[in-house]
């Protein structure tokens, strides 16, 4: 028997269909016939959180730590336009998300109606795809294909945004059997012959680097990427959305590239001659000035979305595939070279990068008046919580620092803001991922800065028992800003003075929003804190880390400049000349 | 930089157009012309947008056009294997000494009057751009006073139909 039921309930019933088992949203006017039947939902879980932004983030947190796709709900007009700049986050980093927004009623559209803002047009540039529905019988398949967008191909966010009136009218439910998309069948199996071609480059390159990118780590390809590294001994980077693809730990790990990389990655790369390019694009801040970027090499470039392919640089061997069905498919291809005897020397090349690695290690000096070190924080904190836990950044000096400092052997571990840098990405998404990843411990790496932008997430926390962890890196500034503004403006420091060792009081907040506060500025309280911290698991518990406000993150590639110009220290580069051919 | 034809085929529904202008817009590239119509498939709407970028460029136009779920397929018309035509109306100025001398350049590139004044001709003229361009120089110093484009439409020369041309998506690599 057909059952009517609410486009609102058809919803909910979608959402069920499509196993969501959390949403984090706020409700509001057009959105509200929504939230009656989610009431009654037995396995949708709807999340109250204290700002859209903070949904978007969640669910953007709770996607990266779980593989699944994150689910975030808002009202029309200031609701749906709060959720701009996750959507944009997720968009920039393949981020797996269907935003559900509220619209006016269909009638009501294009008349300027209260809370009325045409979110459809707004996040078209920053979506996969988005939908405006305004039937009631449309909304299971939207939402079926907005799963499968978001999930498939390149993940990314996809938006549905349902009218009021569509929401209210009633119609049969009917879960589609089938998805019905002509113009979308992304290309997941590589070409045999490429794979082939790319094998015989492979064997045959004396300089070559797996250059990897954040597709490993969302096609959870790092058990292949990491047979295929071992089979073939050849040098590993992770770039900043890659950290724990690849173990830190492993010999073969020469670090993070781009412009806060190693001085052994960057180096890597621009003087291998070829790059074996997994799921990454090329991104200017691993690239630097692209015309001087790995100016000798040949590139194989692996990636499921074409349009990365050539868009930056130019690839010798272009394979459109689902990295790590690409991977596989190499495995054996390279022990036939193998098998066949062939297989280049990399020994040389190995006695450089070695070279390298030791000369030009990441390190950091310690303050000379007694205040606390930023970079010595962090590194306490990753060997005190370890590689099981899953740690989430902002953006800005504490993300390179805990990019580089803290140990990452697994994926989906590390969580941050790499392609748009949204400053208060941290609190949501470590509370997105605590909820997606219940028995890990999660800890937000946070700035002063970021932290005064989304905050008001830990009363989410709180309230709903999801108990995180913060590490709040307070320099009391704007460190990244301020570090450039030192470099490069003479030390004219325009505000980006926050005050904030004074106002607010990182630990009576803390305390205000029914969390732990614990001040740390000496080195010799950190470790206790972290332990402390560690032991906490009622609540969630904010650490303000009172540190130096002049340290620096080092290496460093200048804006606009080339590799070749990395400095390892202020004014200080390092000699390539040994193993420069 | 070269001018190039693209023929898109997408599917009708409400936002396609905009998604696909603003995609142009965007990426940082600048439609010459765009023109849109249904087809002789239900449901299926083809764009013929005329873009002069360099072949890096149109290749990465391609790619991100051919990302967006409404777009079904994507073929580049070239002038030697394609016929493309823009139909365009022309208002020139023509009294009682000049509109013979105007007439007899409307013959000359088969073009039409479609409607007449005391003191101007309205002239419907179709062809490539490049004889319409032709055309509106030679009309230059009898005055013009408006033009309006249709912009062009394209098809390929043969029996075959892009229907029978290779699907999106359908190329494994590139």
């Amino acid at each position: 028997m057909s059952q009517h039921i609410t486009g609102a309930e058809s919803l909910v019933k979608s959402l069920e269909h499509a196993d969501v088992e959390v949403v984090f949203g706020i409700p509001g006017g057009a959105i509200l016939p929504v939230y009656d039947p989610l009431m009654d939902s037995p396995s949708v879980r709807h999340i109250l959180v204290r700002h859209e932004q903070g949904a978007g983030h969640a669910a953007e947190g709770y996607a990266a730590a779980s593989n699944r796709v994150g689910v975030c709900m808002a009202t029309s007009g200031p609701g749906a336009t709060n959720l701009v700049t996750p959507i944009a986050d997720a968009h920039m980093d393949s981020v797996p998300m269907v935003a559900i927004t509220g619209q006016v009623p269909s009638a009501a559209i294009g008349s300027d109606a209260f809370q009325e803002a045409d979110i459809r047009g707004i996040t078209m540039p920053i979506t996969k795809h988005n939908y405006l529905v305004t039937r009631a019988e449309d909304i299971p398949r939207a939402i079926k294909e907005a799963f499968h967008l978001a999930s498939t191909g390149r993940p990314g966010p996809v938006l549905v945004d349902i009218t009021k009136d569509a929401l209210q009218a009633s119609a049969e439910f009917i879960w589609p059997s089938n998805i019905d998309l002509p113009g979308y069948k992304p290309t997941t199996k590589p070409h045999g012959r490429q794979i082939k071609e790319a094998a015989r480059m492979i064997v045959d390159a004396h300089r070559p680097v797996f250059y990897v990118g954040g597709g490993v780590i969302r096609s959870q390809a790092h058990r292949e990427l990491r047979q295929l590294a071992e089979l073939t001994g050849i040098p590993v980077v992770t770039t900043l959305m890659a950290r724990g693809a690849f173990p830190d730990s492993h010999q073969q790990h020469m670090g993070m590239p781009g412009m806060h990389g190693t001085v052994g990655a960057v180096g890597a790369l621009q003087k291998a001659d070829l790059l074996i390019v997994l799921g990454a694009r090329f991104d200017d801040r691993v690239t630097g000035k692209l015309e001087s970027f790995s100016p000798k090499s040949k590139v194989i470039h692996i990636d499921i979305d074409p349009a990365e392919i050539g868009k930056n640089r130019y690839a010798d061997i272009p394979i459109v595939s689902d990295v790590r069905e690409a991977i596989s498919q190499l495995i054996p291809a390279v022990t036939a070279e193998f098998d066949a005897g062939n297989r280049a020397d990399l020994t040389a090349w190995w006695i450089t990068l070695n070279h390298w690695r030791e000369t030009y290690p990441l390190g950091y000096d310690q303050p000379t008046d007694g205040t606390l070190s930023p970079q010595y924080v962090i590194e306490r904190l990753g060997k005190i919580a370890g590689p099981e836990a899953i740690y989430a950044a902002g953006v800005g000096q504490h993300q390179m620092w805990a990019a580089q400092f803290i140990g990452y052997e697994n994926p989906n571990t590390w969580l941050n803001s790499g392609g748009l840098g949204t400053m208060g990405y941290s609190i949501p998404a470590a509370m997105g991922a605590k909820v997606g990843a219940p028995d890990k411990t999660v800890w937000a790496i946070d700035g002063d800065g970021c932290f005064q932008m989304t905050n008001q997430e830990l009363a989410t926390c709180t309230i709903n028992d999801i108990p995180i962890k913060v590490a709040l890196i307070n320099n009391a500034s704007l460190g990244m800003v301020r570090q450039w503004q030192n470099l490069f403006y003479n030390e004219r420091y325009s505000n980006t003075d926050l005050h904030s060792h004074s106002v607010p009081d990182f630990v009576k907040l803390a305390d205000a929003y029914g969390c732990h506060g614990i001040r740390v500025s000496t080195a010799e309280e950190v470790d206790k804190a972290i332990e402390r911290s560690m032991e906490i698991n009622d609540a969630p518990v904010v650490i303000d880390f009172q540190v130096h406000r002049d340290a620096m993150v080092w290496p460093m590639v200048a804006a606009g400049t080339g590799n070749d110009e990395i400095q390892f220290a202020r004014d200080l580069a390092p000699q390539w000349e040994r193993g420069d051919d | 930089m070269a001018r190039h034809t693209l023929s898109i085929l997408v599917q009708d529904q409400p936002g396609v157009l905009a998604r696909i202008s603003a995609l142009f817009s965007r990426r940082g590239y600048n439609i010459e012309s765009l023109a849109v119509g249904t087809t002789e498939t239900e449901g299926v709407s083809r764009m013929t947008v005329v873009v002069n970028v360099d072949q890096h460029a149109l290749e990465q136009v391609t790619k991100q056009l051919n990302k967006l779920i409404n777009v079904l397929k994507i073929v580049e018309l070239d002038d030697s294997t394609a016929i493309a035509r823009e139909l365009m109306l022309i208002k020139v100025k023509a009294d009682d000494n000049s509109r013979s001398k105007v007439l007899e350049l409307v013959e000359l590139f088969r073009a039409k009057i479609v409607d007449v004044s005391g003191d101007a001709v309205t002239i419907e003229a179709t062809g490539s751009i490049d004889k319409l361009e032709a055309f509106l120089n030679v009309l230059a110093p009898h005055g013009i006073k408006e033009i309006v484009q249709s912009g062009v439409v394209a098809l390929a020369r043969g029996g075959r139909s892009i229907a029978d041309r290779s699907n999106k998506n359908s190329e494994r690599s590139i």
